[in-house]
């Protein structure tokens, strides 16, 4: 067993974990963040995205361990002060899901990437949202109204 | 603002789900929880002769290791398929034994022999692999017509050369008889590939033993809770009925893989009581591969014959279906009463035969998959059918608008009675949509940049909302399949509408709540729908076969009928006049034109405090509803894909795809037309990418998303999804259903399409680029030699 301490969605926390323990199973069984999802058990699904250090990260892909000192963000953290985030407004107002279970990740990996063409000035247009969701799988949606959800997400953000 | 039917009311659901507050099973933790693991088998067939369990007993955190005989021993009833079919010599069928945990024989890899229950899911899994098990291998038999064979080795005691049974339906001497006068007659042999549901969520279920009350309660990923109960307990004997609870939390998917009563579920109760503890099981992805109930699996020949003027004179159809290891719940009517009756299609046939043999294989259980039969019908008659307009020289669309069913209602020679449909309307809207007409310049615009561009159709037609009990019953169903209702008006006026349905992922929650809208002129915020749990719910036969618009919304309508006649029943003593004047609309219960109004809250507080009502009226608010649908329903309508191949790299990209659905009634457009987009996709994925696929020897080849190839946002074109509607006349919405429509209709538009492209017609499913490549130089082949 090791302690660990990070910082999650603005609380410091701290935990013991054995070794082989993952981010994630320490957000969800630890510090009972359940929004967290687990979809697979090849890093393949991307139910599981949170922010590490303001980086999208599988958290099935990374050692609990690992995050020592880190900052963390999950779903439950994404909203500020009783206000949705654009990306999730952007999900409901979209439809952009229906089963629910991928969408925290969807949302996690979303906010991240749109961040991410906003800073570089690269125009993010359809077909490159659907190229940055490549580790993101829903299987209800069809990803045509999480695509709608991203690019209205976007231009609010 | 209306939120009644008809309207784009956003999800109520929703927020809890965008800020991590859903509660799905693996979230719920219950007080002195342990997990459970299960040892499976390795070999797709062998004997077990000893299972040592002692060194994995040692180990950290172990509480027990249980084997098949312990479970056996103790009463717990084999798994059994509740869809009696016979064979057309009359016997029944040959139902193997499957027990929740192999005691003498394992089937297939991943077949469950022994689990341990741990103090943590690691720990549980370190000892599961700790316990010896000593087998001996058998031969086995992975595809279908190979397991008819004569030397094919014997799965199941009971089902010789491992038939299941070897059912028909139709007139096979009339239509071999039509086939014979055809002028011109299409033949096509055809596999409908395996796949895997892959609801994202994986299965989980958590048992609750309560030693005191001697009372169980299982959380579980159902789409159907109150049937897992039912089974558990009537043929399982798990638990009696009264004593257990069944619920059904939010649900991550579902698409068929949900609604059977699974090993694991049955072990982890029966394991609770064992132990005394909470026990908890969450599949692990590669565990979803192997041991949910996976889907179609077909391998068929269909010949259709046309007359001189290309109408249609005979249509004859003989599949091989794999079942798998074992009959799943509801195995056995999926390719028979939900697959050949369907065989219809959109078409005035007067003469259709079906022939069915379903087998045992070494291969993980096969039931019903989003379409269930219906996308395996679809796919033969419209390959079928574009086919023969390629081979006659006509237009696809035109072949099909010359034999659509013209009038309504239509009675077809496979049991189905077609109530209304406008098959036409759909077909053009379609055309229109897709500007059909354009396309041969599409086509040499792309060929200028050396792309090979192809368009294609499918007019599909399925049946919905399984249907009169009494019908169902006559053809071997173990159950009804009506549903339930209870609609309570609270004393302030707000309400809570308790459904058997169950919604994962389909925004019942949002849906059912605008039924009360509609009714009372309420806002949506005043309703809350109650689904899911067996302490709460009635009674409900759950959520497939897109059945909860169709029956689920229909139970909701007659109870709310009996709401509405209470409720004007005391408005009217209330207001001092005569009943039949009375309106409830805008949520104000008056007679329009007058002074007398009065505020719904009003009547309903009157209803509780029951201090002014009719002589002789049983106080409260509050009614009931048992649906039992008249009919199926019938959605139906065509759809049109459109792609460019890379004949250097075979390939496909889906440049458009429009869909038009006639669903009747629609509740929610916004929600409809993402069960569409879902079930395109799902279509797109059997098409082009998604195939289970397993070696020689029965060992899984695809048992992760590595290997198994799911629709990702970048395989996939946005959609457009239209509708042409005609009401369905046999329920009190005229709602049809959506669900499964996009899954049936788009796996042969899209392979239409590019066997249109590339101008070879020999491609199967999943048209990878590897196959399309191979297609292109076996096209050019053929030309070259011609
Ligand atoms: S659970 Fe992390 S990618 Fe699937
Ligand atoms: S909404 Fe169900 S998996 Fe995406």
């Amino acid at each position: 067993m090791t302690t660990v301490s990070m910082t999650v969605n603005g609380k410091a926390v701290s935990g013991d974990v054995e070794d082989r323990t993952l981010l994630v199973d320490f957000i969800r069984v630890n510090l009972g963040l359940t929004g967290t999802h687990v979809g697979c058990d090849t890093s393949q699904c991307g139910a599981c995205v949170v922010h590490v250090d303001g980086k999208a990260i599988k958290a099935c892909t990374m050692l609990a361990v690992r995050a020592e000192g880190s900052e963390i963000t999950t779903i439950e953290g994404l909203a500020k002060d009783g206000e949705l985030h654009p990306m999730q407004a952007a999900f409901k107002e979209n439809h952009g899901l229906q089963c629910g279970f991928c969408t925290p990740g969807m949302i996690m990996a979303a906010t991240e990437f749109v961040e991410r063409y906003k800073v570089s000035g690269i125009e993010l247009d359809e077909a490159a949202i659907r190229k940055e969701l490549e580790g993101n799988i829903c299987r209800c949606t069809g990803y045509h109204n999480i695509v709608r959800s991203i690019e209205d997400a976007a231009s609010k953000m | 603002m209306n939120e009644g039917i008809g309207a784009r009311v956003l999800r109520k659901e929703d927020k809890r789900f965008i800020t991590g507050e859903g509660r799905y099973t693996d979230d719920i933790v219950q007080p002195n929880q342990r997990y459970a693991s299960f040892v499976r088998s390795p070999y797709a067939h062998a004997k077990i002769k000893k299972i040592n369990k002692s060194a994995a007993e040692g180990m950290v955190g172990v509480e027990a290791v249980f084997d098949g005989k312990q479970l056996t021993g103790d009463g717990i009833g084999n798994i059994i398929c509740g869809w009696m079919i016979h064979s057309k010599d009359g016997s029944p069928m040959n139902m193997g034994v499957w027990s929740a945990l192999a005691t003498e024989t394992v089937r297939y890899v991943g077949d469950a022999v022994a689990v341990v229950v741990a103090d943590t899911a690691a720990n549980a899994k370190a000892a599961a692999e700790a316990v010896e098990v000593d087998y001996e291998e058998l031969p086995s038999v992975i595809k279908p017509d190979a397991a008819l064979e004569k030397s094919a080795p014997q799965i199941h005691d009971n089902a010789k050369n491992n038939l299941i049974f070897d059912w028909e339906i139709g007139e096979e001497k009339a239509t071999d008889d039509a086939i014979k006068g055809a002028a011109h007659v299409v033949e096509l042999d055809v596999t409908n590939n395996r796949l895997a549901p892959n609801a994202i969520e994986p299965r989980s279920a958590i048992a609750v033993y309560s030693k005191a009350e001697d009372h169980y309660t299982l959380y579980t990923t159902s789409q159907n809770p109150h049937v897992a109960r039912l089974v558990l307990s009537a043929f399982y004997q798990v638990a009696p009925e009264h004593k257990l609870r069944v619920v059904a939390p939010d649900v991550g998917g579902g698409f068929g893989s949900k609604i059977y009563i699974y090993p694991e579920e049955i072990v982890c109760l029966w394991a609770s009581m064992k132990t005394n503890c909470s026990i908890k099981w969450t599949a692990e992805r590669s565990e979803s591969f192997l041991t949910d109930a996976h889907g179609r699996d077909h391998v068929s020949n269909i010949k259709i014959g046309f007359d001189k003027n290309h109408k249609i004179v005979g249509l004859k159809v003989d599949t091989i279906a794999n079942l798998g290891a074992y009959m799943s719940l509801f195995s056995s009517c999926v390719p028979t009463y939900l697959y050949a009756t369907l065989l219809s299609g959109q078409y005035d046939i007067a003469n259709i035969h079906c022939n069915v043999r379903t087998v045992y294989t070494n291969t993980t259980p096969v039931d019903a998959y989003r379409g269930a039969g219906r996308p395996e019908a679809c796919y033969l008659v419209e390959r079928a059918m574009e086919t023969a307009a390629r081979q006659l020289g006509t237009s696809p669309a035109e072949l099909r608008r010359k034999n659509f069913v013209g009038s309504f209602p239509h009675q077809t020679p496979v049991i189905m009675n077609y109530d209304v449909g406008d098959f036409a309307a759909n077909l053009d809207a379609a055309i229109k949509a897709a500007d059909y007409g354009g396309f041969e310049t599409r086509r040499a615009e792309a060929a200028k940049v050396g792309k090979l561009r192809g368009i294609g159709m499918s007019s599909y037609i399925e049946a919905c909302g399984i249907a009169p009990s009494a019908a169902v019953g006559s053809l071997g169903a173990g159950v009804g399949l009506w549903e339930s209702a209870e609609v309570r008006v609270n004393p302030v006026g707000t309400v809570e509408i308790l459904t058997g349905s169950h919604s994962h992922g389909q925004g019942h929650e949002t849906t059912f709540a605008q039924l009360v809208c509609d009714r009372f002129g309420l806002p949506a915020d005043n309703v809350q729908v109650v689904h899911g749990d067996t302490d709460k719910v009635q009674f409900g036969m759950g959520t497939y076969g897109s059945r909860s618009g169709a029956v689920g919304m229909s139970a909701i309508a007659q109870a709310l009928d009996k709401v509405e006649i209470k409720a004007k029943k005391i408005g009217a003593h209330m207001l001092e006049v005569k009943e039949s004047d009375i309106v409830i609309e805008d949520g104000e219960v008056k007679v329009p034109g007058s002074n007398k109004v009065l505020g719904w809250h009003e009547v309903c507080l009157n209803a509780y405090t029951a201090h002014n009502l009719p002589e002789g009226m049983e106080p409260g608010l509050k009614e009931g509803s048992f649906y039992d649908p008249a009919n199926f329903t019938f959605p139906a309508g065509t759809y049109i894909c459109e792609v460019e191949v890379d004949p250097e790299t075979g390939h496909t990209d889906i440049v458009q795809f429009v869909a038009s659905d006639d669903f009747g009634t629609i509740v929610n457009p916004m929600i409809v037309e993402g069960q569409v987009h879902g079930g395109i996709a799902q279509g797109i994925g059997q098409a082009l990418l998604e195939e289970v696929v397993y070696d020689d020897n029965g060992q899984l080849l695809t048992g992760s998303y590595m290997d198994y190839a799911m629709p990702r946002a970048d395989d996939l074109p946005s959609y457009q999804v239209s509708h042409e509607s005609t009401p369905c006349p046999s329920n009190p919405l005229g709602i049809k259903g959506c669900g499964e429509a996009g899954a049936i209709g788009s796996p042969p538009a899209l392979i239409n399409a590019i066997t249109d492209a590339i101008g070879n017609n020999d491609l199967s499913m999943p048209a990878t680029p590897a196959k399309v490549w191979a297609a292109i130089q076996a096209a050019g082949t053929k030309q070259a030699a011609e």
